[in-house]
């Protein structure tokens, strides 16, 4: 059995016993396999993730240490790969939306907005005022609950575990006014080209009144708890440094932009939705570090509150959808036994009524509509900066090409940057304070 | 029939129409995307011009309106005339975007000077993105055209302005040269690029596979790449997957 092993192996000595040739296997052999260490000190290489609790998701990172310093930080992604955009090639333009929400799971109505306005750019067409306030409403409310989630996982990988709770109770909150909305609580799909899935439900408005009047009370329990701490202090101050200069230079864009001093903010360089007709400010720090991303954070938690105040007070009715009946969805949904589907009053209408409607309603559900040729570059500011779509029609029922640049992943180059020379502790703060979220970065 | 730019499109030649002269585009044939199916409905043979397929071969005069212009004029400052002509071989206006469709030898020339150049000013690039333009209609789908285009989006945060470039290689030659130089942020687009379209970015400093595993063979975008997918059972019924459905085109 073991004589056709060569018995020179060099990773394992060997000696002949009575039972057979026994194998020690040693190990030791990264001199061999990195080349000597030339300061003769100890060189380590830690693979860090991709299951790690501390990477932010199932990001892997492949760290070369001196001692407790970072030499060399490497990234490695792609373990989230769904192959959404290739996706989007084989299903009609409707039907985009569900698979772009999924990106980056944590700004689902950014996705959507964003993958809506190229397409509706791409058409020619612009919804109707209430569905633009309502989009601006539903996004706001969602960068919240993102930057909950990233100040919950900030404090999660920097020990301060209560961070961690509150930052997810409170997120609860906000995506239980998301579930009223649109009928989940991630994966919406409810913006869609053209408008809204359907306009908000009775009583939204008044849960969200409800909400704003009580949040700002934690958000400043969460300075409370957080900010005033000499720990959290300490572990954040000087960490991570990127400067304006880099950050241009690395594409990186969002809260790590403003943080180095910079207010790039596209709903202000290059207002969308009428953003342009909000009163809100642009927070920016100048410390280039985490602790500057920290407080950029919280503080535009704030400027959000404002604009979902002031998108409450201009909600005039009227419709959600564009009127032109070759682009909007037929049927007006509502809820049933089964889920949300076609209203009761539509299916009568179609299969009782009207051929047709019957036929119109087949047409657009199964085809869809035709987007004329042509390419469209759209971004808007996500939670993490800019999420920009690169749309491609050739003029059919389903998109060319899609194309997502997404903040994450473009932000994440920023990693090595940030933490090469310092300590392997500070990699955990740097990375949380870009708050990559993976589903976005692999797509 | 082939897709050739150049034929005059059968049944057509009495309408005087001349596939040459097309506005743009290509052409779609048949309705419903049914292809080999002993269609005998007649709509199998009907062929449509689409104005303007995916390959858009407008391009805009000047004046090109707004902006537009002065990038431009500034632009051929910066590199001269002689190269700008050599480098830009049409400009294309639509939908309030300017695209620029560069020729590669020129590529690293034009984004130096749309960076450094102080009328020019474009820090950021946004985003590098592939195309894959096989089969999209448009003329001569034959080897060895250009059906790859990698996309870049330039930013000017000084000017807040936006710009497209746009480079066209072969599938058998498709070489580009890397703007890593210039814009570092460009590393992990052109990455992916390569991983998705087998765009090879020359002069990257480790141009590797960063979404598909290291040792996956083709590249995904392509159009010539098959989605992929099983069958699905559904009440009763069985659902094929998505790209054998039948296309609307």
């Amino acid at each position: 059995m073991s004589t056709t092993y060569d018995p020179a192996d060099p990773y394992a000595g060997s000696r002949e016993t009575t039972e057979g040739r026994v194998y020690t296997v040693t190990g030791g052999d990264w001199d061999v396999t990195l080349g000597a260490d030339p300061h003769g000190e100890e060189r380590l290489v830690v693979n860090m993730g991709p299951q790690h609790p501390s990477t932010h998701g199932v990001l892997r990172l492949v760290l070369d240490l001196e001692g407790e310093t970072v030499t060399k930080a490497r990234v490695v992604i792609g373990y989230l790969h769904t192959g959404i955009e290739k996706n989007t090639e084989y299903r009609n333009w409707v039907q985009g939306t569900t698979f772009v929400t999924r990106m980056d799971y944590l700004s689902p109505l950014f996705n959507e907005a964003g993958y809506c306005l190229a397409v509706e750019k791409l058409l020619g067409v612009e919804a109707p005022p209430r569905a633009q306030t309502i989009r601006v409403l539903v996004m706001e409310l969602n960068r919240i609950a993102s930057h909950l989630v990233a100040l919950a996982t900030f404090g999660m990988e920097m020990g301060a575990l209560t961070g961690m709770t509150n930052g997810f109770r409170e997120r609860e909150l906000v995506l239980d006014l998301l579930e009223e909305i649109t009928g989940l609580r991630m994966n919406h799909a409810y913006i869609r080209p053209g408008g809204l899935a359907q306009d908000l439900p009775e009583g939204a408005v008044e849960h969200i009144r409800e909400f704003l009047e009580f949040f700002p009370k934690r958000v400043a329990d969460f300075h409370r708890l957080l900010t005033g701490q000499p720990i959290w202090q300490r572990r954040l101050k000087d960490v991570g440094y990127l400067d304006v200069t880099g950050c241009v230079a690395l594409g990186v864009t969002g809260p790590v932009l403003r943080a180095a001093g910079l207010p790039w903010d596209l709903r202000k360089v290059e207002p969308y939705l009428g953003y342009q007709t909000y009163d809100f400010e642009v927070p920016t720090a100048d410390t280039c570090d985490a602790w500057g991303r920290y407080l950029v954070r919280m503080a535009e938690v704030n400027e959000s509150l404002r604009i979902i105040e002031q998108a409450l007070d201009r909600l005039e009715p009227g419709p959600v959808m564009v009127e032109d009946r070759k682009i909007a969805w037929p049927a007006q949904l509502s809820l049933g036994p089964d889920g949300m589907g076609n209203s009761h009053e539509h299916v009568a209408h179609i299969m009782g009524q009207s051929m047709e409607a019957l036929i119109h309603h087949f047409k657009l559900v199964t085809e869809g509509f035709r987007v004329p040729a042509g390419q469209v570059y759209v971004p808007v500011e996500s939670p993490r900066g800019e999420l920009g779509y690169h749309v491609v029609s050739d003029g059919s029922t389903r998109p060319w090409r899609v194309h997502v640049r997404d903040p994450s992943f473009v932000n994440l180059q920023a990693t090595a940057a940030m933490s090469e020379g310092g300590m392997i502790a500070d990699v955990i703060a740097a990375i949380a304070s870009i708050d990559p979220v993976m589903g976005g970065v692999d797509r | 029939m082939s897709n050739d730019g150049g034929a005059v499109v059968p049944g057509r030649e009495e309408a005087g129409y001349d596939a040459s002269t097309a506005p743009a585009g290509g052409f779609r044939k048949g309705a419903f995307g049914v292809t080999g199916s002993g269609d005998t409905s007649g709509f199998g043979g009907l062929v449509r011009v689409e104005p303007g397929g995916a390959v858009v071969l407008h391009s805009t005069d000047r004046p090109y309106g707004g902006w537009f212009d002065e990038v431009t004029d500034a632009l051929i400052d910066a590199v001269g005339e002689g190269t700008y002509a050599a480098a830009v071989q049409r400009v294309l206006v639509d939908r309030g975007e300017i695209t620029y469709f560069v020729a590669r030898e020129h590529l690293l020339t034009l984004v130096q000077a749309l960076r450094d150049d102080e009328a020019l000013r474009f820090e950021l690039c946004s985003s590098v993105s592939g195309v894959d333009y096989l089969d999209s209609g448009g003329p001569a789908v034959a080897p060895g055209r250009p059906r790859l285009h990698v996309v870049y989006h330039l930013t000017s945060m000084t000017y807040r302005r936006r710009i497209r470039l746009e480079v066209a290689v072969s599938a058998e030659d498709p070489h580009v040269p890397s703007v890593t130089g210039v814009y570092p942020t460009a590393d992990w687009h052109e990455r992916e690029a390569y991983d998705m379209f087998g765009v090879v970015f020359d002069g990257h400093p480790a141009l590797t596979r960063i979404l598909m595993p290291d040792d996956w063979d083709g590249f995904p975008q392509r159009k010539d790449y098959p989605l992929g997918g099983i069958p699905v059972e559904y009440h009763d019924a069985t659902i094929p997957p998505p790209d054998t459905r039948r296309a609307y085109r």
